[in-house]
């Protein structure tokens, strides 16, 4: 036991001696929850907006003057054709063209929105948006529009569905990438021989390099959780208990991922090249984080199903925003753990076979 | 001609590469053929599960207008409210609508009945879109008789520029190719400098005769040129994949690849010469990649950022690279619409590249 420990402290200062990497696994969570907090949004704000007219009357004065006063639009320009606004739109200069007609003013008809569609997405919430702006006072007998509630996230806010999305891929990258490579740089330099002829277990040795990065990866969720309740005003909904116990689950599993590809790997290079670009992608764009599941073709959606972070960030989300009980997300849990048991096995079998060879 | 061999040895060392050869060709081609489908926002597929309190054939017609909606699937009938709230917290439905006892009685009348739509909006677009779709379905209904010819006279037209088919796909192809440039002109050759520096093969050059001029471009240009053939064969596939082709001139899609390939370069250079093991130069580069990419206007509007977010993307070269591009690949515009962008992005990047050389040292 006594051997372990100074295994452990071994790789502990291992780690805090290369401050840069401290530093960055460190910074990098809390510059993530900033730029995703605060800085990524898809809400239609400023739009430029040029104005397309002939003559300038009452009526349009009134409209272009809605359109200013919304804080969705802003009026760039002013010009008198169609084609003149078309150019604006293809230097960049502006999203959207409101053309009004000749005979706008004694009609209340004739608007035309030409719109930059490059942006599919933003460009039907632009139109949407306009057309409403535009369109209020020549309807006065209001529709009556449903009541509609928004379940759990009312302000609509961006951070409480990537809170949990970061978290996944922030413990992924920590664990299965820092274990990977530690592993494989002591075998390139060949310290690996070293230490395997030490009276210590080769297990030993590989759980005494793993036990620094899980702290540092519940450190790293201690520090997430806290700046998402603090900073971001993301609820904590659910249990922190549970929160935590299915993080664990996870970490263990990335962890069991990293020793995987560090068998797998002989150099650095390779396991830096596999866990970065054939682990870190998927895992962003397969796992629900960026990109909604249900949107994929359904071969795409099988493979999802095999990336654990999917169900991690799912659980997360349901237990920390949405604050359900455990028995909601236990189908997930249960996923996640066969998945951990599996890859755990595999990996020590792969490991032994490693060492005997 | 001492850089000819300089080369000749970078791309021996790319060959005899066991792994290199395969990340230069495979993830290009996987990356091209799978996220196109996967980088999609549209909101589609939204479960709805219905309360329905009236039980008539109004609401019968409600809906079985959602069924009809190509947005929405129809989850089933819940008894309760609270019945559907437990659905939701299970992930079976994404909306609850709540259709009142006396629905088909005011509908008669001509009052108008008070619909509930609840929204799991824990995905905030996903539910504000899924939400705005449904009242939209709802208040056409609710207006009796009219309903159908309503929403047609009452909106204005609109005309949809460049992207006539509003495909996300025209959207992030030439994203795309940005992501393939940032990772193979920037992750490659970071690694490769600062592999030489661990393994103690650097030594070796330094004691040449070689200048570091020649040696760091010697390093540069076979991933300039793996650049090119990759955009090429990026090009190549969203057309014969996808049957998306470039609007504008190719050979400005070309240009701004290479500025954005020498930024890149320059960058991962900077980084593996301040760094002293890939660990450190994988996780220093990952850092600035992820936030130059997270704010270059990629996946969000740069427009809707806060104002001291926006105050970045003057200096962030990727913010070019995807305006311009897209006004190219999407738009159709010429050099004239560009040039702006065009030369923030090589000012940019010969700023980088005179630091790159400067910041490499032969002598420790």
């Amino acid at each position: 036991m006594r051997q372990f420990v100074s295994f452990i402290i071994k790789e502990t200062k291992h780690i805090l001696r290369d401050r840069r990497t401290m530093l960055i696994l460190f910074g990098l969570p809390v510059v993530l929850m900033l730029l995703f907090g605060f800085a990524i949004t898809n809400d239609v704000k400023d739009v430029r907006t040029v104005i397309v007219t002939s003559q300038m009357d009452h009526q349009t004065r009134q409209a272009v003057d809605r359109l200013a006063a919304s804080e969705y639009f802003i009026i760039t320009a002013t010009v008198s054709s169609p084609g003149e606004a078309e150019l604006l739109l293809r230097h960049q200069r502006a999203d959207l063209a409101v053309v009004f007609g000749k005979d706008f003013a004694s009609k209340k008809s004739g608007v035309q929105l030409m719109v930059d569609t490059s942006d599919p997405n933003m460009a039907q919430q632009w139109t949407a948006y306009a057309m409403s702006i535009l369109s209020t006072p020549n309807t006065p007998n209001t529709l009556s529009t449903p009541n509609i509630k928004l379940l759990y996230n009312p302000r609509m806010k961006s951070a409480y569905n990537f809170v949990p999305a970061i978290m996944g891929m922030l413990l992924l990258l920590i664990c299965a990438m820092m274990t990977s490579v530690s592993i494989v740089r002591e075998k390139e330099r060949g310290t690996m021989e070293v230490l395997l002829v030490s009276p210590v277990r080769p297990l030993m040795i590989i759980i005494a390099k793993a036990v620094p990065y899980l702290l540092q990866a519940f450190l790293i969720l201690v520090i997430i959780l806290v700046m998402s309740a603090t900073v971001l005003e993301v609820p904590l909904a659910g249990s922190v208990g549970w929160v935590i116990v299915v993080s664990l689950i996870y970490i263990l599993l990335a962890l069991s991922l990293g020793l995987l590809i560090s068998s797998v790997a002989q150099t650095q290079f390779v396991a830096l090249l596999v866990s970065a670009m054939v682990l870190l992608l998927p895992t962003v764009m397969l796992s629900g984080m960026l990109f909604p599941i249900e949107s994929m073709p359904q071969v795409l959606q099988w493979i999802s199903a095999v990336m654990p972070p999917r169900y991690y960030i799912q659980v997360m989300r349901k237990l920390m925003i949405m604050g359900v009980g455990i028995r909601e997300v236990l189908p997930e849990v249960c996923i996640l753990c066969g998945m951990t048991l599996l890859l755990l096995m595999v990996a020590l079998k792969k490991f032994n076979k490693r060492l005997d060879s | 001609m001492t850089i000819r061999y300089l080369i000749q040895k970078e791309f021996l060392q790319i060959r005899r590469n066991s792994f290199m050869p395969k990340i230069i060709f495979i993830f290009p081609i996987v990356i091209m053929c799978v996220m196109p489908w996967v980088m999609n926002q549209e909101v589609k597929n939204i479960v709805v599960d219905v309360v329905d309190n009236d039980r008539s054939m109004y609401s019968q017609r409600l809906v079985h207008r959602i069924e009809a909606s190509p947005y929405f699937i129809f989850g089933g009938q819940q008894p309760t409210y609270a019945a559907a709230l437990k659905e939701i917290e299970q992930s079976r439905a994404d909306i609850v609508l709540v259709i009142p006892q006396d629905y088909s009685r005011d509908l008669v009348r001509g009052r108008h009945p008070q619909v509930l739509i609840a929204a799991n909006a824990v995905n905030g677009t996903k539910g504000s879109i899924g939400s705005s779709y449904l009242s939209q379905i709802v208040s056409a209904s609710l207006s009796p008789r009219s309903g159908d010819s309503r929403g047609v006279s009452q909106g204005a037209g609109v005309l949809n520029l460049y992207n006539k088919s509003q495909s996300y796909k025209v959207f992030m192809i030439p994203a795309l190719m940005g992501i393939l440039m940032m990772m193979l002109c920037g992750f490659l050759p970071a690694l490769n400098i600062v592999g030489e520096k661990e393994t103690g093969t650097i030594e070796q050059i330094n004691v040449t005769p070689v200048s570091k001029w020649a040696f760091i471009l010697a390093k540069l240009i076979p991933y300039w040129i793996i650049g090119m053939l990759v955009l090429t064969v990026c090009l190549v596939l969203s057309w014969a994949v996808y049957g998306i082709t470039c609007q504008g001139p190719l050979g400005l899609v070309y240009l701004l690849s290479i500025l954005l390939a020498l930024f890149f370069s320059s960058l991962g250079l900077i980084i593996s010469n301040y760094s002293d093991t890939m660990q450190q130069a994988m996780l220093v580069m990952w850092f600035f990649v992820v936030c130059l990419m997270l704010l270059s206007g990629l996946f969000t509007p740069t427009r809707s950022m806060p104002s001291w977010a926006y105050a970045t993307t003057y200096i962030n070269p990727m913010h070019y690279f995807i305006d311009a591009i897209r006004t190219v690949f999407v738009r159709g515009g010429g050099f004239g619409t560009i040039a702006h962008q065009v030369f923030a992005l090589m000012g940019i990047s010969s700023v980088m590249a005179v630091w790159a050389v400067l910041s490499y040292r032969k002598n420790h």
